[in-house]
């Protein structure tokens, strides 16, 4: 579904993305694990053009989106929830699940859509009304999940979802990636907590200093000793 | 709901009859000097609101309405002039022969200034809003001053720094407050749509509303044509309550002004910039005591100082910023919805101390 090919990208002077190549196939969630600074957030700005890729290719379904303006490529059915819970906090639970369904124009499938939300997040139900700024960390992820949802994407890029949020929560919402993944997302998963999201993972793959530096198979990865010993904490 | 809708349709009407029937009797019982001051808040109410449009629910840090409502008093003024005055006025070099014979009725005259100031917001903004903050206040700011540097130097055209006099006057409150009821309305209309949500959602956060699919770039310069349309349209307005323009009147203290309304109003609350107008502009007339040689009970003498004003509200915005951040609305609205549920809540309290 999603081809990289080859990316470079730069930051300024630093060099941030030497030569990238990975592939997401139809209906598969893939994990793209590695060290701060690794690159993995850059790799899915590049995507939706939010850095500039100076070499290199991205295919989604086999057409050439490099360098494409983000609002043509969100448009194609890409959608990234990006890191660090970036809701709209001054708009409330529901505005900013009507945000996200901003692309579209079909109002009862956009409202049919909401209540769909609300029934895989009771808690955001509960508080519709509520300006979202007021949520607790765990209900802001999960209000920018739903609100990504609503945009009915084909392939969902996932910036860190768990980050800063408390072990239980974390377990909440890799069900929640689970289900989505269910109801036939591609999905794309960028995570600092490893062994979780190899778990879940079909394929994944170990950035290092802007390079892939090891792939394979979900739980292949998951045991095997150097990903252990570099990002897994276990000796 | 229906009903609900129905109750707001009439109060709606109630509301806008309680206006006019407050315009008329003040048309007809206050005073030439009360009038003006009624007709210059009205005109900084649309610019209250259409910079909260820019700042308060576009979150782009605009400094340049001063410069937009230059540009609309010069094209109302130089339009409406009779070719008389025009040919006594410009004696410095005479005017552009093209605009010498002009003249055109007072309505589409103010249209077109609005229409001009938005195109000069268009081009301005262009390459100022792919800066953001400070940085974009810095370069509005600039513009503005350029505009006004502009206005002063093409002689032919403004009479350069002489300004224009004879502009024809308008003197009813009706024009001004129907215009500023207008303005509120079609800014309402806007920022109930879907250009009004990507609107607030880019100011709450650009990358989250990129990422939704906004085309940020567009509804920014959208926002500040907007805005820069009503800005001109105030300036216009301007011109035929003073009769009189010339360019130091569009300086930056002006834009304070404007800006010291929208933050005491409160950033995303229109009602609040319509109040904050009201406060502002009568406060600064009743104010003027201050700037008279004062007594201070036999002990202190305080000799009349002009601005005077602008320390108490300077003082005043400083308040405000300390200890009351966000104004008098906040992000809120003085709208039906938001009394008709005090006034359920006020039931239910009554009932409940009832029972």
């Amino acid at each position: 579904m999603l081809r990289i090919e080859d990316i470079q990208v730069y930051y300024g002077g630093i060099h941030a993305l030497k030569g990238i190549s990975l592939e997401v196939p139809e209906n598969k969630i893939v994990t793209l694990v590695g060290a701060n600074g690794a690159g993995k957030s850059t790799t899915l700005r590049a995507v939706c053009n939010q850095v500039p890729v100076s070499s290199g290719a991205i295919y989604f379904q086999n057409e050439d989106i490099t360098n494409k303006r983000t609002v043509d490529i969100i448009k194609r059915g890409i959608t990234l929830v990006p890191e660090g819970r970036r809701i709209f906090p001054n708009l409330s639970v529901l505005e900013n699940l009507q945000m996200g369904a901003y692309t579209r124009s079909n109002k009862i499938e956009i409202r049919k859509d909401i209540e769909k939300m609300y029934d895989i997040f009771p808690r955001l139900k509960e508080r519709e009304w509520q300006i979202a700024g007021t949520l607790s960390g765990g209900e802001q992820q999960m209000l920018a999940i739903a609100r990504a949802l609503m945009s009915r994407p084909r392939f969902l890029m996932m910036d860190e979802p768990s980050l800063g949020l408390a072990p239980l929560l974390v377990k909440e919402v890799f069900r929640v990636i689970r289900d989505i993944y269910e109801q036939g997302v591609t999905i794309l998963l960028i995570e600092q907590n490893a062994t979780a999201a190899l778990q879940i993972a079909h394929y994944g793959y170990v950035l290092e200093t802007g390079n892939i530096v090891l792939q394979g198979p979900g739980k292949e990865l998951a045991v095997n000793e150097d990903v252990r010993k570099a990002y897994l904490g276990k000796a | 709901m229906d009903e609900q809708l129905r109750t707001k349709f009439i109060l709606n009407i109630v509301f806008l009859l309680a206006v006019a029937l407050l315009i008329y009797w003040g048309q007809h019982n206050l005073n030439n000097f009360e009038i003006r001051i009624l007709n210059l808040a009205a005109i900084f109410a649309i610019l209250g609101v259409s910079l909260n449009l820019v700042l308060g629910f576009t979150g782009m840090f605009s400094l340049g309405h001063a410069g937009f409502m230059c540009v609309g008093a010069y094209t109302t003024a130089i339009l409406t002039m009779s070719p008389g005055s025009k040919a006594i006025i410009y004696f410095m070099e005479p005017i552009h022969p093209v605009l010498a014979n002009i003249q055109w009725p007072l309505l589409p005259a103010i249209l077109l200034g609005g229409i001009t100031a938005a195109v000069f917001g268009f081009v301005i903004g262009f390459p100022a809003l792919r800066l953001r903050d400070d940085y974009l206040a810095i370069a509005t700011l600039g513009f503005s001053e350029i505009i006004r540097i502009i206005v002063t130097n093409t002689i032919t055209i403004t009479n350069g720094a002489l300004g224009l006099k004879n502009i024809p006057s308008i003197k009813s409150l009706w024009i001004y407050w129907l215009a500023a009821i207008l303005t509120i309305l079609v800014i309402k209309r806007i920022l109930n749509s879907s250009w009004g949500y990507a609107f607030r959602a880019i100011r709450d956060n650009e990358i989250a509303a990129e990422a939704m699919g906004i085309n940020i770039f567009k509804h920014k310069l959208l926002s500040f044509t907007i805005g820069a349309f009503f800005a001109g349209l105030a300036g216009a307005l301007m011109a035929h309550l003073i009769t009189s323009v010339d360019p130091t009147m569009f300086r930056f203290l002006f834009t304070f002004q404007i800006l010291l309304i929208v933050v005491l109003g409160g950033m995303g609350s229109i009602s609040g910039s319509v109040v904050a107008a009201l406060i502002v502009t009568i406060g600064m007339e009743v104010l003027r005591i201050v700037e008279q040689p004062m007594d201070l009970f036999g002990v202190v003498e305080i000799p009349g100082l002009p601005g005077m004003r602008m320390v108490i509200f300077s003082i005043l915005l400083l308040l405000v910023i300390l200890f009351y951040r966000q104004g008098l609305m906040g992000t809120r609205e003085f709208n039906w919805d938001w009394l008709l549920n005090k006034l359920d809540r006020l039931k239910d309290r009554m009932r409940g101390e009832a029972a």
